[in-house]
């Protein structure tokens, strides 16, 4: 009994907090996406009216709710299988027995994944500089004219994608490598003594040993991608044009800039139910594909 | 054979260039005169390096407050997490109470539920607490997270119970067990969790934007966001700033390494 009450004196803090500080909004949250609570709510409970599934509603009438949601796809369709593909490259050759200097390569790939993105999101916007960018600069060395990276609403979104791949592909690359680890060496044996060639041992052993790490990966690249904020907030402020405003920065806007609280619950909502369906499609493909 | 290894270690080197280069080009221009890197063709080194822009810097702007803040803030962050979800994180693996593993399960499903979503109620809590604007409202979500429990129960499930049981029938208390037996073996995690979460907080934008009105409160990040609005134009005086920023981090990130990257694995191949 003694010992009973003692461990609950180890978790209750941390439960506590956690209850206080995320269920509860969470739940909070789906109540307020039933209200009309905006600046008149904050400053006065009682102004405060349920009104059902409004906001949803009103959301689907947003012109600027459906951009956002297309700018985030575009985003996520962009920029996650470049992200892992590049992972994927750099474990690959890291691994492989030819490479030198794993060591110090390694923590250069995963230096980018430690700064703070504010910080290197404001790098970037000067490395994009149309006229004096180093990513002109260079381009221009191979024969293609400058682009206007951040001013050219075409631009906008595979340019963030750039700043992004560069940020975070050293993080799956590590877990790629973990993985990579775990695929015994004498399946590679018997292969190479079975005549296969780097390629074949590539498609037949490899990729389908590194299967379960590859979808662990995706999913959470892809969470992570459609939390798109900071990088457009500092780079672009959504602009131009209106195509780097992404799910986030609306529902801030909304949120925090306009106080229509109830109505930014009701987008947190959204994004919530989207990355919760997307995660199960994943989940269901993948245990089709193991069978 | 050897024209393989000439290729996979040229692209390994040319992806080396890709990741640090803009960091590399970012020092540099910190110590470039300024307007020297508006220039066509753009100078990767600067002609007469000086610390201008970083005196300036401190000089003209709040930086050195911001610098303390986000230390500050950083070092409280890591301080909670590594009470609170230590605890949690040894008693969920080790000792028993009522509704243990059910309680455990629940805290798993809230990894699938985003941070944002919190945000609104939450910054609504925080107000009724009296805490926005506060060094306070800025902490409350780091007091603990489910993703440290998680880290570290993961760890005390290789304490043997025998070694406790040991201690117990000795007549120590769970509170002597905890700090004189748990802590030293469970002291690399420790390292892990604790980088994390000086990253984690140190790095944190949206919340402390949301939170923070106050200009004299400011963490690095936003007071680099609105600095870099103010000064578009600055690209040394920005590019110093970023240098400020990133340093802390990077040093840590050197120093610690190895447990931040057992972390990252034991945290996302298992979960």
């Amino acid at each position: 009994m003694n010992r009973e009450a003692a461990a609950w004196g180890f978790v209750a803090p941390a439960l506590a907090a956690l209850a206080l500080f995320f269920f509860l909004p969470v739940i909070a949250a789906l109540i307020l996406s039933f209200t009309d609570f905006d600046i008149y709510a904050v400053a006065d409970l009682n102004n405060l009216r349920f009104v059902g599934l409004d906001n949803y509603l009103q959301l689907l009438r947003t012109p600027l709710f459906w951009t956002a949601l297309g700018n985030t796809a575009w985003f996520v369709v962009l920029g996650v299988p470049l992200s892992i593909a590049m992972s994927l490259a750099a474990a690959l050759l890291l691994d492989s027995k030819l490479a030198r200097f794993k060591g110090f390569l390694r923590t250069a790939y995963f230096a980018p994944v430690v700064t703070t993105l504010v910080a290197v999101a404001v790098i970037w916007r000067y490395l994009l500089h149309t006229k004096y960018g180093l990513v002109n600069w260079m381009l221009g060395g191979i024969g293609v004219g400058p682009i206007d990276w951040l001013g050219d609403p075409r631009w906008s979104m595979p340019a963030i994608v750039l700043f992004a791949v560069w940020k975070n592909f050293g993080y799956n690359m590590i877990i790629i490598l973990a993985g990579l680890q775990t695929i015994p060496e004498e399946l590679h044996e018997a292969a190479r003594i079975d005549g296969a060639s780097a390629w074949q041992r590539l498609r037949h052993i490899t990729l389908p040993g590194l299967a379960p790490v590859l979808l662990v990966v995706s999913i959470l690249t892809m969470a992570g991608y459609f939390q798109l904020f900071a990088e457009p907030y500092v780079m672009t402020q959504g602009g131009p044009a209106e195509s780097t405003v992404s799910i986030l920065y609306f529902m801030y806007e909304q949120g925090f800039k306009w106080w229509n609280l109830g109505f930014a619950s009701a987008v947190a909502f959204v994004l919530f139910a989207i990355l919760f369906a997307l995660t199960l499609v994943q989940l269901r493909v993948s245990e089709r594909w193991t069978r | 054979m050897k024209r393989g290894g000439l290729l996979t270690n040229l692209t390994l080197w040319l992806i080396a260039l890709f990741a640090l280069a803009p960091l590399a080009w970012m020092v540099s221009v910190s110590v470039m005169a300024p307007g020297e890197a508006s220039s066509f063709p753009p100078p990767l080194v600067p002609t007469h390096p000086t610390f201008a822009n970083f005196t300036g810097l401190f000089a003209d702007t709040d930086m050195a407050r911001y610098l303390a803040n986000s230390l500050l803030l950083a070092v409280l962050a890591t301080g909670m997490s590594l009470t609170f979800n230590v605890m949690a994180g040894y008693a969920f693996a080790k000792l028993r109470f009522a509704g243990r593993d059910r309680i455990f399960r629940l805290l798993l499903t809230a990894l699938v539920i985003p941070a944002q979503v919190a945000m609104i109620p939450l910054f609504l809590i925080c107000k009724m607490l009296g805490v926005v604007d506060s060094f306070a409202g800025v902490l409350i979500p780091s007091i603990a997270s489910v993703f440290g429990i998680f880290l570290v129960r993961q760890y005390a499930l290789s304490i043997p119970d025998e070694m406790l049981e040991a201690a117990r029938i000795d007549g120590a208390s769970e509170g002597r067990i905890f700090r004189s037996i748990v802590l030293p073996t469970l002291k690399p995690i420790l390292a892990t969790l604790a980088t994390f979460s000086f990253l984690g907080s140190w790095s944190d934008f949206l919340w402390p934007l949301i939170i923070l009105n106050d200009g004299r409160k400011q963490t690095l990040p936003v007071a680099l966001a609105n600095l870099s609005r103010e000064h578009v134009q600055d690209v040394e005086l920005m590019m110093a700033g970023s240098v400020v920023t990133l340093l802390p981090v990077l040093l840590l990130f050197l120093l610690l390494q190895r447990y931040y990257i057992a972390g990252l694995m034991a945290g996302s191949v298992k979960g």
